[in-house]
Order: structure tokens, then sequence, then C-alpha cells
């Protein structure tokens, strides 16, 4: 299988894997931060992925914005439909049965995805290029894009970022309490609804610029491109361990490798590309339910 | 047998009600089966192949309290299981035109029942690959892999070219004609249904929605009954899609898409999550309503030409629906609430009380 790769595309690969599985792991910080403290799956969160690249092409491609303002905007706006969702459609059932709560996530979804395609219509936008994060350049018979480098530095410092909110602030540390035990930090003084709001604007934040490097490298919008992402990072969340931030990066880039080198090294297996998150799905939660980097929870009375 | 003759007999004096019931919707079925013309007898089909399957996923997610979104994946499993063994031997090369069919396959046809039975089996096949991972684990991974499973599915059938015919779908199934193919098996499974709810099996499925930890103290094993109830519901499902399939004549990917189990989620919701009648109800409105609203979608409507009427509206109208039931009217039309004759005539009190209440109330008023 191996006979016709040289050296120098398995690197080129290496880098693009690095820079998908990069993608990933921004998408799937905000599933495992909206998990890790209200135990829900937000369904919702690659539809507002895929809104945040709708903001974009409208504000570079409809009203010509440049380019440093329309990422301004794109980010605030999605953090703010964020934090809106979670207060119209989540928060009036947080005492509710889990299972509303995750009909609701789902109804968001589906809402989002009808009113998408009933504003933009159906069809694939293309997203206009970036000729400075495409053009490809040359390191000794290697071609590059940018945007294959330039991902993978964003996303490296925006966890940076994240990991000193979570471990240095005030609104990480009560992120980390209500995480650990909802009830208790409510009694300790925890203001729960603002560090929801925080951990929701967050993550659409992060989902954001996540959209705005994915249609740099996939230079097309339509309503249902969160959905296939939104699966797969969630399955990338699952993999490091639903919870934790640095598990989230660790699955998504493990997803990210394993994509892009499967289809380099079996090509006769392009078809089944989106299909392989699911199989690593189903073997991490037959050998290891936790994930790689979860602890293992106990159900109490 | 002269138990059962006695058994039968006092059945049927305490429930003769239901058994008149059960005598004029039969016979209903059969003037309408004359009767209704072909555009109609399509939506009545459809109809009752959506109560199928909404009262598959009720079982699973309503009654057992376990969340599965692969209907959508199922209903591809029944429906390419009866497309690929009814389609007629002679029709095979012109449908399997870019590479014919596979050598083990393209001379088996099957009568249609055996392949509906058939795809309902294959559902329980992959639904049980699927269920002994994720419903070992407390916890909501069961939405996410069935849900995955059902964008799968597609992407599988699309790429096995030379069993499924990829991307270009089967056409000319053998189709059903008459309204007894979908209302009979429909009514099948309702009976069905009813019956293992009010089994010790349904009361197990019962006992885990309503607390897991509970049910597993008081020695229901949690993870055979989950897989009871998940497999029973995959096996509805399969034969939802088969009869979807042989319904429509043609099958390709696209049709399953995974926003085709939102329909089903949007029925047992507006029905009552873990009530029978309420999904049969729910069923037929939400089928009807999906075509009655279809002025929605065209942009000249009442003869305005007004903007806001164009592809992709009657979709939105349905999702706001599902999230105003799911913030406001969290029980359905039912709840968990059967419509029995009891609950009838309770109702029925309860409205005259309060009309007459309100009649009082007002002469009081007026004094």
């Amino acid at each position: 299988m191996v006979v016709g790769m040289t050296m120098e595309t398995f690197l080129q690969q290496l880098i693009n894997g690095l820079s998908v599985g990069s993608l990933y792991a921004l998408i799937a910080i905000g599933y495992t931060m909206v998990y890790g403290i209200l135990r829900l799956i937000n369904f919702a969160h690659g539809d507002i992925f895929m809104m945040a690249a709708y903001f974009t092409y409208f504000g570079i491609a409809v009203f010509f914005l440049p380019w440093y303002v329309t990422f301004i905007i794109t980010i605030g706006l999605t953090m703010l439909l964020g934090v809106t969702i979670e207060r119209v459609a989540y928060r009036p059932l947080r005492d509710a049965p889990k299972t509303s709560l995750l009909i609701s996530a789902i109804g968001v979804s589906f809402l989002l995805e009808n009113v998408a395609t009933y504003l933009f219509s159906g069809k694939p936008q293309a997203f206009p290029e970036f000729p400075l994060m495409t053009t490809p350049f040359f390191i000794g018979g290697l071609s590059f894009q940018p945007v294959s480098i330039v991902i993978p530095i964003v996303a490296f410092i925006l966890m940076s970022a994240l990991l000193f909110i979570i471990n240095k602030t005030k609104i990480g540390m009560a992120m980390r309490a209500v995480a650990v035990d909802y009830d208790t930090a409510k009694l300790m003084g925890i203001k729960i609804n603002g560090v929801i709001s925080s951990t929701f604007a967050i993550g659409s934040a992060l989902a954001a610029v996540g959209a705005i490097l994915w249609c740099m490298k996939y230079p097309s919008v339509l309503p249902l491109m969160g959905v296939v992402p939104g699966l797969k990072c969630f399955i990338a969340a699952v993999i490091g361990g639903i919870g934790n931030v640095k598990g989230a990066v660790l699955g998504g880039l493990i997803l990210g490798f394993s994509e892009v080198l499967m289809v380099a090294f079996f090509p006769a297996l392009t078809g089944y590309r989106d299909a392989i998150a699911f199989v690593i799905l189903i073997i991490i939660l037959l050998f290891l339910p936790n994930g790689l980097l979860g602890k293992k929870q106990v159900e109490k009375v | 047998m002269k138990e059962t003759q006695n058994s039968i007999g006092a059945y049927l004096k305490l429930h003769w009600k239901t058994a008149v019931f059960l005598v004029v919707l039969l016979v209903g079925i059969g003037v309408a089966d004359i009767f209704v013309d072909s555009y109609m007898r399509r939506l009545l089909n459809l109809c009752a192949i959506y109560v199928i399957v909404s009262l598959a996923m009720n079982l699973v997610n309503g009654f057992t309290g376990q969340f599965s979104l692969g209907q959508a994946g199922f209903m591809a499993i029944g429906a390419y299981t009866v497309a690929v063994f009814t389609v007629p031997i002679e029709s095979r090369a012109a449908i399997f035109y870019l590479e014919p069919m596979a050598p083990f396959l393209a001379n088996i046809q099957l009568p249609f029942i055996v392949a509906l039975i058939l795809g309902g089996l294959a559902s329980v096949v992959v639904a049980f690959f699927i269920g002994s991972p994720c419903l070992r684990l407390r916890g909501d991974y069961l939405a996410i892999a069935t849900l995955g499973f059902s964008e799968i599915i597609r992407i599988v059938f699309t790429n096995t070219q030379s069993i499924t015919n990829g991307a270009l779908g089967i056409k000319s199934i053998p189709t059903i004609s008459s309204l007894w193919w979908t209302y009979g098996t429909a009514l099948l499974i309702i009976i069905a249904t009813v019956l293992l709810i009010n089994s010790t099996y349904g009361r197990a499925f019962k006992s885990i929605r309503e607390d897991e930890i509970a049910a597993e103290a008081m020695g229901v094993g949690l993870f055979k009954t989950k897989m009871t109830s998940f497999l029973i519901g995959a096996f509805f499902t399969g034969i939802g899609g088969g009869l979807f399939a042989a319904l429509l004549g043609t099958v390709d990917p696209k049709q399953f898409y995974f926003t085709l189990t939102y329909n089903f989620l949007l029925i047992i919701v507006l029905g009552g999550m873990g009530s029978i009648s309420g999904t049969v109800i729910a069923s037929f409105v939400v089928t009807l309503g999906q075509e009655a609203l279809r002025f929605l979608d065209e942009p000249m409507a009442f003869g305005l030409d007004l903007p806001i009427f164009r592809p992709g509206l009657r979709m939105v109208v349905f999702s706001f629906l599902l999230m105003v039931i799911v913030l406001f009217y969290r029980k359905g039309l039912m709840g968990t609430n059967e419509l029995t004759w009891d609950f009838i005539a309770q109702k029925y009190r309860s409205i005259k009380k309060k009309l007459s209440g309100k009649k009082t109330s007002t002469e009081g008023g007026g004094n």
C-alpha cells in the first residue's frame, strides 16, 4: 500500500492531517465544554458553526467589508447566537427531564438548518478565495497551502488562551466547579447562569473561528455544512473523554490524522472517509467508554 | 378450549366498544380502499407507514427512555432489502446499467412478504451491533451513535454500486396499491405494541425510563431490557421502511437523509412521549399537515406575490412547531395517557362540568 508514497507526500499528508485535526479540535471544544457543565449534547453546535460561515460569507462577499471587520463581527454574532440559544431553548428546560432538553437541542438544530435553507437557499454559495491563504508555496519540493499552516497555529494560540482562562481566571474556576458538581457550586454562591452563558459564548467563538478557517480551506457554504463536522467533532470529544478540554483537542487531532492518512494510504476507501469517525466511536465506546483522558464516572443515587 | 372460548366471550362483553370500533375501522379502510383516488391513497398509505415508524420510535424513546435517532437508517435498510429482493429479475440489467448486480444476488427474487420480514431482521442485526456498545453505557451515546449510523448507512449504500446501484437508486420495485398492506401491518404492530407495553417487558421498559438505578435495584436487567426494546423498535422500523419502498416504487440514498428522522421525532413529541394512541393521532396530523401546508412553499400563495412564501418555509414552520411543543407543551397531545373509553368519558365529563360551571358563574355575575 505504501508503495508509491514518497516521504514528501507523506509529510504533506501529515501537515494536512494536522490542519484538519485542529479544525475538528476547535469545534470539539464547544461540545465538550457544554457537555461538561450541562451534561447535554448540544446538537445545535454544528449549526452554530454553519451560521458563522454564513456570517463571514455575507460580510465579505455581500457587504464587502474588510476581512478583519468581518471576522470580528462574525465572532461577535456567533457568540450572541450561542448565548441566545441557551437562554431561549435550554434554560427554561433546566429542571425538565433530560429527554426534553435533548429534543430541544435537536429542535434548535433543525430550526437553524431550515431557517438557513429558507433565507439563503439550499444551494452551496462559493466562499470568496483568499489568495494569500491558498496560493501554494514550496519548501524543498513540498508544496503547502499557507492556510494549512495557519490553521494549526491559530488553533494552538486559541487553545492556549482557553486553557489559561479555564485554569487561571475566576470564571474558569467557576466553570470547573460547576462541571464537578452543579448543585454544590450553586450552593457556594456561583452564578450558574452567568457561567453557563460564558461557556456557550466561548464555545461559539471557537466554532466561529473554526468556521472562518474551514471556509478558507473548503471555500463553499451551504445550510447543511455543519451536520457532518458537528457529528464528527462530538465523536472527537468522546474519543478524548467528554468534558475534558485537552481530551477534545487530542480527539480532534486523532480524528483528523486518521481520516487524512486512511485516504492517503487506501485511496479505494475515499468514499468512506466520513465513516471512519463512526467506526472509531464504536471501538472507543466498546473498549474505553470514558475516552482517552476521561475519568471514570460513577453514577450515584 | 372451553375456557378460552369463555374468556373470549368475557373479553367481548367487557370490551364491546373496542370490538365495534375495530369492525367500523376495518369497514372504513375497506370502503376507503375502493373509493379514494391515487393521490389520497398514497397519502393514507404514508400515514400508516408513519404510524409504524413513529410507534417504533416511541417504544424506544418514549417508553424505554433511550434516545435513538436512527429511524432513517433502519428504514433505509428495510427499504433496500425489499428493493433488492423484489425487483423483477428481467428488469435488473436495465436498472444496474453502470455496474451489473453482484452475481450472488442477481438471480434471487423473493415474495414481498418474505423480503419485508427479511428487511426487518436485517435492521435488527445492525441494531444489535450499534446497541451492544452504546446501551451498556449510561448517557446519550446512543443518540449520537444512531444519528451517525444513519449518515453512514447512506454513505455505504452510495458506495456499494453492485448491490444497491449507488446514487442512482433502484427503480421499478413492484408497488403495493391497496391500503391493506400498510394498514394491516400498522394494526398488527399497534396491537403488538399494546400487548408488549402491558406485559412484564413493558413494565420493565417504563421502569428504566423512570429511574435506571431504581429499576436495576428491583432486578431489571438494564442492558438486556434496553436491547429488547431497541431491537423490537428496529424491526418495526425496518418493516416500515420496506413498505415505504414498495409504496414509492423507487429507493435512492437521498430519501433517507437524517432529517427524515426529525419528522418522527416531531410526531412522538406532538403525540406524547409514551402514548400509543397519541402517536397514532399525531402521525395523521403531521403527515396530512405537511401535505396541507405545501402552499407555504409556493411563491404565489393567495394570489399575492409575497416574498415570504418560497421553498423552505414549510419546514421552518414545522421545526418551529417542534420547539414550541418542547418548550411550552412538553406533554404533547396525550402525555403518557392513552385514548381509552374511560379517558374519553372522563374528558367528556370534565368538559361538561367546565361548561356548566362557567354557566353558573356567569349567571352569578348577572345577579
